[in-house]
């Protein structure tokens, strides 16, 4: 491919794929809404004169718009995240819950069903747990002399399997009528129970976690020459290092307090970004975000329309992702051993 | 107060889990200087660099830059006086050539900046130096050795440090890319920079450099001009093998290792 072939490509892929996708996704579901009536809905609050049934302005707004969003913020979140992680740790084969933060959230929200049951309850718990589980990772690696990257992985698989048993000690412990499906249905990751207010909820930590890890993207790329290179070029890489796992950790707990277990999408969209844009984090960052958003949408989308039972995303991200992956990986193995 | 001396190392000891890497080393360059470090394998030469460039803490002594204690140093000011490569480098990202050797404006960049149009052209202007602007869109990682080497040069000249550090710079070059590397070290130092580097080849010190440390059981066996510590009798020390001292017509002088006439019971 010819740099201008590939220009084209990405700013398709980017920018108008995403835009198009957004309105077209309004046309999903079980009540037919043309295009029109979509168009038309959405400018309304900017022209009073157009005229829209209430029906559709519910369906629209309080249906649709926040299914919408989630699938779009939880994708970006996620790959942003998988993508920096893939540059700090100089490895392109982890993801976004790395050090451990599905796992944890995954034992806050089981434990949430458990003893509480309250959606908004659940939504807390995930967050909290995935920002301890983190922590827990890193204090554990920080106790190590020689400590590096390495450790921090490894401490991170090890805390990972730690609340991957916790959670199935509140499973085996749960009443098997409602509050088991209500755990295994959460883990499976969904968008279905999406609220506005649940979006608000999460707001504040995407925000902050997107802005530092775009504010640090070209930070990234230092360190992923190794340590000593990033200190030889006047960078602390251990506080940078923290604060782009902070970020991470902020944006993954926070999309998968509301969507649950939702995998594959912080290991394939980095790569496939990478393939369109290169490896530089000043466009690898935006095009991730660009691309995990859509990404997450589309699916979703194949998820509430391919058959009349809807089928948990989390399962469809992998039944799509782990092919892709694996096609990615003979293509392009070479380039980043 | 009068700074003359560059960089300065007095009475560093280093060690590691609580092995004695090296001990007791004292040395001092001024503007222009190129000092060769020598020495066999395993005597520490790489950890002494590391040292020298603010990567370890020594445990003992004081290392001086600019006559300023380079522990009071913070990483971006010690980046903005010296300028490193280390011996072997782990490929990561194929990053482009233009993003690995922009990297070298880090020091002076806050941490949410990114590189400027200014910052670009200091590093158009380090490739120009070394002649290898045609390689700037090029993948980094799909480089020769040689070819890489000049990136990592051009990434520190970027920098604009007073003092390069090189951590055997020759280690992974071919025979015509050793003396290109040596000319290029010999270039930079008559522009002023000066030069710290370490190398397996006692040649290289009469090929481009000023001063000489010949390193051995963790001290420095000897320390001087490369006519007065390059000699036969310090070369036996150092690597325990009879080495010849020839001197070419041009007045350039090589070192030849003689065969030891080591037999294997085989």
């Amino acid at each position: 491919m010819n740099r201008e072939t590939k220009e084209i490509i990405s700013i398709v892929l980017l920018v108008f794929f995403p835009i198009i996708l957004f309105f077209a996704s309004f046309l999903m579901g079980r009540y037919p809404i043309s295009p029109i009536d979509v168009v038309s809905t959405i400018l309304c609050p900017a022209f009073p004169q157009l005229e829209v049934s209430p029906t559709i302005t519910t369906i629209v707004y309080e249906i649709r718009l926040p299914r919408i969003l989630a699938a779009l913020v939880v994708g970006a979140a996620l790959a942003v995240a998988g993508a920096a992680f893939q540059s700090i740790f100089k490895n392109p084969l982890v993801s976004s819950d790395l050090l451990g933060v599905s796992n944890g959230a995954g034992f806050g929200a089981a434990l949430a069903i458990l003893i509480s049951g309250a959606n908004v309850v659940t939504q807390i718990f995930a967050f909290i747990f995935g920002i301890i589980s983190v922590s827990i990772t890193y204090l554990i690696s920080r106790t190590y002399k020689a400590g590096g990257i390495l450790v921090l992985v490894l401490s991170g698989v090890a805390i990972s399997a730690f609340f991957n048993s916790l959670i199935s000690a509140i499973k085996f412990i749960a009443d098997p009528d409602d509050k088991l499906p209500e755990i295994v249905y959460w883990l499976m990751g969904s968008l279905a129970s999406v609220t506005m207010e649940k979006l608000l909820m999460i707001a504040i930590p995407i925000i902050i976690g997107l802005a530092i890890l775009l504010l640090l993207r070209w930070q990234m790329n230092l360190l992923a020459m190794g340590d000593e290179e990033a200190q030889s070029l006047g960078v602390n890489p251990v506080r940078v290092r923290l604060l782009i796992i902070a970020g991470c950790t902020l944006l993954t707990s926070a999309a998968v307090s509301i969507s649950g277990i939702i995998g594959w999408i912080g290991l394939i969209i980095p790569h496939m970004a990478r393939m369109i844009v290169g490896p530089d984090n000043r466009i690898l960052i935006p095009a991730s975000l660009s691309l995990g958003a859509s990404f997450l949408l589309l699916v979703d989308n194949i998820s509430r329309a391919v058959i009349s039972i809807e089928i948990p995303i989390g399962i469809l991200t992998a039944i799509i992702g782990v092919p892709i992956f694996l096609y990615l990986l003979k293509r392009g193995y070479s380039e980043w051993s | 107060m009068v700074v003359d001396k560059l960089f300065e190392a007095k009475n560093i000891s280093f060690s590691y889990d609580g092995e004695r890497i090296f001990e007791d080393i004292s040395f001092s360059i001024e503007r222009g200087d190129v000092l060769c470090i020598l020495g066999p394998n395993g005597t520490g030469k790489t950890t002494l660099i590391k040292c020298l460039n603010g990567l370890h803490d020594v445990d003992s002594g004081e290392i001086l830059v600019n006559g300023k204690n380079i522990r009071k140093l913070s990483f971006s000011e010690i980046s903005k006086h010296i300028g490193y490569i280390p011996q072997s480098h782990v490929p990561s990202f194929p990053f482009t050539v233009m993003d690995v050797v922009i990297m070298g404006r880090a020091p002076y960049l806050n941490l949410t900046d990114s590189p400027k149009e200014k910052d670009i052209q200091i590093a158009l202007d380090s490739l120009k130096t070394l002649g290898i602007e045609n390689l700037k869109d090029k993948e980094y990682t799909n480089l020769s050795g040689g070819e890489r080497q000049l990136v990592f040069l051009a990434r520190v000249l970027c920098q604009q440090p007073d003092i390069l550090i090189l951590d055997e710079p020759t280690s992974h070059l071919d025979f015509g890319n050793q003396i290109k590397l040596l000319e290029i070290i010999d270039n930079l130092s008559k522009a002023g920079l000066s030069i710290i580097m370490s190398s397996h080849f006692p040649d290289h010190a009469f090929l481009s450099s000023t001063k000489v440390a010949i390193m051995k059981n963790k001290r420095f066996i000897d320390f001087g001009t490369p006519d007065d510590v390059v000699t036969e009798e310090n070369l036996r020390k150092a690597y325990s093998i009879d080495v010849k001292l020839i001197e070419l017509d041009n007045e350039r002088k090589v070192c030849v290792p003689l065969k030891t006439n080591l037999k294997l019971d085989l």
